[in-house]
C-alpha cells in the first residue's frame, strides 16, 4: 500500500490538540514542558470544558503558557499562581481553574502560597513541572536540585550540610487535609505520557467533586540546564531524579497511599 | 487476515530534532534527516515506512507535537 493512500484525513488518528496555538513553543528541544502543555489541552478538549476552564501561568520557562494554550488564561507574579487561582475559583466556583508552575516558582518563591492554598483545600488543579533547576534564568540551584548535582550556583554540587536537602513538595502537601489527590508522573516515554494524561484527567474530574486541591507533579528534564542532550538527560533523570522523586500516586481520593 | 498499516507526517518546520521519538518507536521507523530546517534543526522522517503501525508512541512523546499519525486496516 502506498504511503499516500494512508495519509488521508479520514485515517488520521493523532494530531496536535486544537487548543494549542500555532505559536512555536519557546522551549528547548526535548523539554517536557511541551508535552505537559499538550496533555493538559488534550484533557480539557476531551472533557469538553474549554469554555469553563481558566488557567494561571507562572513565572519561569512556562511564563508564556498563555501564548501556547488557546484557552482563557492569566499570569501571576512569581510564585503567586495558587493565590490568583484561589481568587478565580472563589469568584466562579463552577469554573475549572488550574495553575501550571515550575519548581522555582512553586517550590521556592511560592512555597507559602502553595502550602496555604493546599491547606485551605481550594478547588483547583495544580500542575507542577519539576526539573530540579531554574531553567529560564540560566540553570541556578532550585530547592528541588538533587544532592551533589551541579548547577550554575552550586558548581561543586549541592552540599546538603550548607544548602539543605532537595524539597519533596508533593509529599509535603499530600499530608495536608485540603489536598484530595497528589501524584508524581513523568512525560519522557509513551508509557509515562499515557499515565500522566490519566492523572491530569482525574485531577480535572476532581474539580467537580469540590473536595480540594489536585496536585500533579511532573518530573521533567532540563537538558540545557543539565548540559546534556535530550536523550541523555532523560536517561539521567530516570537514574537519578526518579531515585529521589519516585513516581506514582501519593494521595488518592483524600487517602495517603 | 487484517494488518494495521500506519504512517506519520512530520511538520519539519516545527520539529526541533530532539530525538525523543526515535527510542520509543518499537519498529525503528524514524531517523533524523541530514538536512536541517529553517531553524537549523535536523528533523525526524520515516526511514523505514513499511514497518510503521501507527501506534502514536512517537507523536505523544513529541514535545512540539510535530508528528501527525495516520492508520488504516488492510486485508492481507
Amino acid at each position: 500500500m502506498d504511503i499516500l493512500d494512508i495519509i488521508k484525513p479520514e485515517n488520521q488518528v493523532f494530531c496536535k490538540s486544537r487548543l494549542m496555538t500555532d505559536a512555536t513553543l519557546s522551549y528547548c528541544p526535548g523539554c517536557g514542558h511541551g508535552t505537559a502543555h499538550n496533555l493538559t489541552m488534550e484533557v480539557i478538549d476531551e472533557m469538553g470544558i474549554v469554555e469553563d476552564t481558566i488557567g494561571v501561568a507562572p513565572v519561569g520557562c512556562s511564563v508564556l503558557a498563555y501564548d501556547f494554550m488557546n484557552i482563557d488564561m492569566t499570569q501571576a507574579a512569581h510564585g503567586r499562581a495558587p493565590a490568583v487561582a484561589t481568587a478565580i475559583a472563589r469568584t466562579w466556583p463552577e469554573k475549572y481553574v488550574f495553575t501550571y508552575q515550575g519548581d522555582g516558582d512553586l517550590a521556592a518563591i511560592g512555597t507559602a502560597e502553595t502550602i496555604h492554598t493546599c491547606n485551605r483545600g481550594e478547588n483547583i488543579v495544580i500542575i507542577f513541572v519539576n526539573n530540579g533547576i531554574y531553567g529560564m534564568t540560566g540553570g541556578q540551584m532550585a530547592p528541588t536540585t538533587l544532592a551533589g548535582m551541579r548547577s550554575s550556583t552550586s558548581p561543586y554540587g549541592r552540599e546538603i550540610e550548607t544548602m539543605g536537602s532537595p524539597l519533596k513538595i508533593t509529599e509535603l502537601v499530600a499530608n495536608l487535609p485540603g489536598v484530595y489527590y497528589a501524584t508524581r508522573q513523568a512525560v519522557h516515554t509513551h508509557k509515562h505520557v499515557r499515565k500522566t494524561k490519566k492523572a491530569i484527567r482525574k485531577a480535572f474530574e476532581n474539580i467537580r467533586l469540590k473536595k480540594g486541591v489536585s496536585f500533579i507533579e511532573i518530573v521533567s528534564n532540563c537538558n540545557s540546564g543539565w548540559k546534556m542532550n535530550p536523550v541523555e538527560s532523560n536517561a539521567w533523570m530516570e537514574e537519578n531524579m526518579f531515585a529521589y522523586f519516585p513516581l506514582g500516586d501519593i494521595k488518592v481520593n483524600g487517602k495517603l497511599k | 487476515m487484517t494488518k494495521v498499516k500506519g504512517a506519520i507526517v512530520v511538520d519539519t518546520e516545527v520539529c526541533k530534532g530532539c530525538d525523543l521519538c526515535i527510542p520509543v518507536c518499537a519498529d525503528h521507523v524514524i531517523s533524523m534527516s541530514k538536512e536541517v530546517n529553517r531553524k537549523g534543526y535536523h528533523y525526524a522522517y520515516m526511514s523505514n515506512p513499511e514497518a510503521c503501525t501507527g501506534c502514536t508512541n512517537c507523536a505523544i512523546v513529541c514535545p512540539d507535537r510535530a508528528i501527525s499519525v495516520y492508520r488504516v486496516k488492510v486485508s492481507v
